[in-house]
């Protein structure tokens, strides 16, 4: 099989078990919706407040979601065999991780950043900074699968894995958080968000180019 | 090749660095000892006390040779993680776990002086400055590599897990440290710069200087006393260990 095939199969095979097993996808879709629905009860219902911290809460919300699906983007693929069968294929492992990434996005990814301007709304965000943060989540995300990937490969069938993950990737997502909140503060108060989507822009090439690579020499680690 | 040459993978044993870091841990003691006790009587007694911050200021001889180490010790970190990547030496890898809790204490000490100077410099405990919240990020990396390697039980998985991710880290410390500036600069509401406008003075620059290389004698010293206890407690079971005459005492 080429690579391209093989990371298309792998893609496809993955998106038909998240369709088997929705509970995931929902669960950690509604946990986004949870997280970012709590401010208000917790800082009050003013406006002007919460129109401020919204893009921060939107964001912060989003880390959190992904933090969460990332536990099981490698874990049950370990536990039948599969992950090892990937890595003895003779396809790169870093191709085979990609697909499994951009499966893992699109299943729980993408949701967060199609629910994102209705969450927005509730901020009273204008309809220009919906967009940017539509923007920047669909910027965003798909590098924090890629930077998360890492952290789940390393932490394959350890106690606590889900905490674990947190704790070493949450530190490397701050870029990406401060540039994604970033963008739509910039729209909010005018200055243009421009400048902070060509970064996140960047950060996701700068991932997209690394982080397989990462990934994969961690699961060889793992898989030993 | 000659003789004379030093054949550095005979110290990657780490039966042979055993003995080798015994006989360098009193040296690195003592030079600290001695360098921090001189750095710190010059900087509470010689260096003139500040004409703007008054006494408080001596704190920074303590501070910056700290944040200094604590930046330091993390590249030498990933440094020794890579080439225990790529040399397989299992040594490396015990270098690189020796020096992690090393350097997040240098990172907390770091940051606790910066609160203590903060309090009567800024009024305030905290603030959200780049280098302040990049230093913490710093502790944060710090504890992320240390219990990664807490949490697993094989000792070679663990080795190459936790340089893998010293590896990554260390490729994104200048990216959050830019990312983190630039967020900082645009947010002005809060921030404080810590540069000052007039250049230090010679004494004070000493001193620091002086302070910097104990603590960097005291890094040392720790760190291979350290491995030294990593190689006992990895090879208790060989027959090298169970000859050494520290063991022999019971």
């Amino acid at each position: 099989m080429a690579m391209f095939d093989a990371f298309r199969a792998i893609v496809l095979r993955d998106l038909v078990l998240a369709m088997r097993r929705k509970t995931d996808v929902f669960s950690t879709l509604f946990f986004f919706v949870i997280v970012v629905s709590l401010f208000p009860l917790g800082i009050g219902p003013e406006m002007n407040t919460l129109r401020l911290i919204a893009p921060g809460v939107v964001w912060v919300a989003a880390l959190l979601a992904s933090m969460l699906a990332l536990e099981r983007l490698f874990a049950t693929d370990h536990e039948d065999g599969t992950l090892e069968q990937m890595i003895l294929a003779p396809q790169p492992l870093f191709v085979l991780v990609l697909g499994k990434v951009a499966a893992h996005w699109l299943a729980t990814g993408l949701p967060l950043v199609a629910m994102a301007p209705l969450l927005g709304l509730q901020y009273d965000l204008s309809v220009p900074a919906l967009e940017i943060l539509l923007y920047s989540l669909l910027l965003g995300t798909p590098a924090l699968s890629l930077i998360g990937a890492i952290g789940a490969a390393l932490t394959i069938g350890l106690r606590g894995g889900g905490v674990l993950i947190s704790l070493l990737v949450l530190p490397l997502c701050i870029p990406i958080l401060i540039f994604g909140a970033g963008a739509v503060e910039a729209n909010v108060s005018g200055l243009g968000e421009q400048g902070h989507l060509f970064m996140l822009a960047a950060l996701l090439v700068l991932a997209l180019l690394l982080a397989p690579l990462a990934t994969a020499a961690a699961l060889r680690v793992s898989a030993e | 090749m000659s003789a004379r040459s030093i054949s550095w993978f005979r110290f990657s044993s780490p039966a042979t660095f055993y003995h080798l870091a015994g006989k360098m841990v009193p040296w690195f003691s003592a030079i600290a000892v001695i360098l921090i006790g001189v750095g710190l009587y010059m900087s509470l007694f010689v260096a003139p006390t500040d004409y703007k911050q008054g006494e408080g200021y001596r704190i920074i001889f303590v501070h910056v040779p700290a944040a200094w180490m604590s930046m330091f010790i993390y590249v030498v970190m990933a440094l020794w993680s890579g080439i225990g990547l790529v040399f397989n030496t299992r040594l490396s890898a015990m270098m690189a776990q020796a020096l992690a809790p090393t350097g997040a204490m240098f990172t907390f000490l770091a940051l606790w002086t910066g609160a203590l100077w903060g309090k009567p410099m800024w009024g305030t405990w905290w603030v959200w400055d780049a280098r302040l919240t990049s230093e913490l990020i710093l502790l944060f990396l710090y504890i992320g590599f240390i219990a990664l390697q807490g949490a697993i039980d094989d000792n070679r998985r663990a080795d190459r897990a936790g340089a893998i991710l010293a590896l990554v880290g260390v490729v994104n410390v200048p990216i959050i440290y830019y990312s983190v500036t630039w967020w900082n600069t645009l947010h002005q509401g809060a921030s404080v710069s810590i540069s000052k406008g007039s250049s230090m003075g010679e004494v004070m620059l000493i001193t620091m200087l002086i302070m910097t290389f104990g603590f960097w004698a005291y890094a040392i010293a720790v760190s291979l006393s350290r491995v030294r206890s990593i190689i006992l407690e990895r090879d208790r079971e060989t027959t090298w260990v169970s000859e050494l005459p520290e063991m022999q005492v019971q």
